[in-house]
């Protein structure tokens, strides 16, 4: 078997683009797309609005190996229309989920967007429907299904529900999961009940440490590209079923954080009741310290 | 039709059903004599943490009684409750939790019908409707990802310009014709007939795969999408192939 070696030099997730994190995800010249660019499957919808195609519909799917197994890659790019999900965009991961569970491959699902793309919303919610029902077909053959959350568009809206019927989550402190984004709040309901422009609010409410303290998330990690790598290797070993005992370990986590902070005013009185010395100093902290800050964090063990 | 018309026609047997809040659950009995569970939200309210995990907590209870029942689910929604609040505390979790429940019945042998009577948008609509595995809905039904003038609004286009375009589409304008068109809603029933026999008919096909991509490409609303995710299915089977043949 030959060295199993992943592209050493440091790369920001966050600054990355789709191809750039695939590279630098799975073992050294693995990877081999499907429906590439090469076959310019571009949405047949953006035409009408007199929006620019990209000739893949701004999502990588492919296969690869990581840590020398094989795996199945979807890496959306958020510098394409948001990351957001239209029609073949999602066709592309609804394929690669069913096609993961006939070959019974763990899948790595690289989230990088905004949500459903509204020049073709219809499609695009009823693609995001389709990826969750092929996500939990796919666990319940077997198959781990592992999103990683730290792009530039965050993971916001039908991505951030496609994330929540992942096996394991991993999150950078720049990746954001949320339903609706900042300013989606601020203009259906005001300016009192969520400020857009206050980015301190925005990462301390929807950010990756947030996430990470209440069980929202598995790993933490830094926003380094090899951090990625070992934590997906590492979430590969982990659970993997979606059966009636996972769901109900699940309902039970999400009824205790309701009712421990249910009446939580802001993340910070949240992080001070998880017991947290400091809490204001948590989104200073670095990833070590802050790591160690969060010892007594809400997990999701085998309820996700 | 007003809830309690819907719930007439539909178990003329009779029904028992709570609600609480805008949420309704409790079991009806369908002409057969076979039990049917019955959950929904109503009032066109908006789905948040509290309501989506009362409502998974139902399901899982069904689930586990390991009765096999089917599980009718009405929707008249607003969409994802929007607040800090129900953020803060991991609204995406809550809401995918939901769906999952539903995915999961309909995995072990509980037939889920969802029945859209209004409205239902954006993370609500994926929580609940779209998540069963046969999507109905009756005439006036409203579904929608985002209504034209938020639309226009973020897309900067004038309001008539998305109209005139609309008219062109179904792929992106919010109603129901469009989501039948594009494969999300398996069939609108006919509001003047009886409710009961529609609702056994449906009952009645079997359980099978996800065919809304199917049915998006036979009705014309979304062409590519089932045909692209099998062409994926193709690609990834070769390699597969190649490698160990």
């Amino acid at each position: 078997m030959t060295a199993v070696t992943a592209n050493a030099n440091s790369l920001s997730w966050y600054e990355a683009s789709a191809r750039q994190r695939i590279d630098a995800l799975v073992d050294a010249g693995s990877f081999a797309e499907f429906i590439g660019p090469e076959l310019r499957e571009i949405s047949p919808h953006l035409a009408i609005f007199d929006l620019p195609e990209q000739f893949d519909d701004g999502i990588v799917i492919g296969r690869g190996r990581l840590d020398g197994a094989p795996v199945l890659v979807a890496a959306q790019e958020g510098r394409f229309m948001g990351g957001a999900f239209g029609e073949v965009h999602g066709a592309k991961l609804t394929g690669l989920l069913r096609a993961a569970r006939a070959l019974e491959q763990d899948v790595l699902i690289l989230f990088d967007t905004g949500g459903v793309r509204l020049q073709e919303a219809n499609a695009g919610e009823l693609a995001i429907a389709e990826i969750m029902r092929a996500v939990i077909e796919a666990r319940r053959a077997g198959v781990n299904v592992i999103g990683l959350i730290g792009g530039r568009a965050g993971c916001y809206g039908g991505g951030s529900l496609i994330a929540g019927t992942c096996s394991r989550l991993i999150v950078s402190e720049q990746g954001r999961l949320s339903v609706s984004g900042p300013e989606v709040i601020e203009t259906n309901k005001g300016i009192e009940e969520f400020d857009s422009r206050d980015r301190a609010l925005v990462w301390r409410t929807m950010g990756g440490k947030h996430r990470y303290l209440i069980g929202g998330a598995d790993t933490f990690v830094d926003d380094e590209a090899l951090a990625f790598r070992e934590a997906a290797i590492n979430a590969l070993k982990a659970g993997r079923r979606c059966d009636v005992t996972v769901l109900e370990a699940e309902q039970t986590r999400l009824e205790r954080r309701l009712q421990r902070f249910g009446a939580a005013e802001d993340a910070v009185e949240i992080w001070e009741r998880l017991g947290i010395d400091q809490p204001t100093e948590i989104p200073g902290l670095p990833t070590g310290a802050f790591l160690r800050a969060a010892a007594n964090r809400e997990n999701a063990d085998d309820a996700r | 039709m007003t809830l309690d018309d819907i719930l007439a026609g539909l178990f003329p047997n009779g029904s028992k059903i709570d609600m609480t809040g805008a949420m309704i659950a409790g079991q009806a009995t369908l002409p057969d004599g076979k039990p049917i569970h019955v959950l929904g939200v109503t009032q066109g309210q908006p789905l948040g943490a509290d309501e989506a995990i009362v409502l998974a907590g139902r399901v899982i209870e069904i689930v586990k009684s390991g009765d096999r029942a089917p599980i009718l689910f009405l929707v008249d929604s607003a969409s994802q409750r929007m607040s800090k609040r129900d953020e803060l505390l991991g609204l995406s979790e809550y809401l995918s939790h939901l769906a999952k429940t539903l995915l999961l019945a309909e995995a072990e042998g509980h037939r889920t019908i969802g029945l859209l009577y209004g409205g239902s948008a954006a993370g609500a609509f994926i929580a609940t409707a779209l998540a069963t595995g046969t999507l109905v809905a009756l005439p006036g039904a409203h579904p929608a990802v985002m209504d034209l003038p938020s639309m226009a609004r973020v897309t900067k286009l004038p309001i008539d310009v998305l109209r005139a375009k609309a008219e062109a589409t179904p792929v992106f304008a919010p109603g129901l014709d469009n989501m039948v068109l594009t494969g999300g809603i398996h069939a609108v029933w006919d509001e003047a007939a009886p409710l009961a026999p529609q609702l056994a008919a449906v009952l009645q096909r079997p359980q099978g795969q996800d065919d809304r991509g199917r049915l998006g490409t036979e009705r014309g609303g979304r062409r590519k999408a089932a045909e692209l995710a099998a062409r994926v299915a193709f690609a990834a089977a070769s390699h597969h192939g190649a490698r160990h043949g």
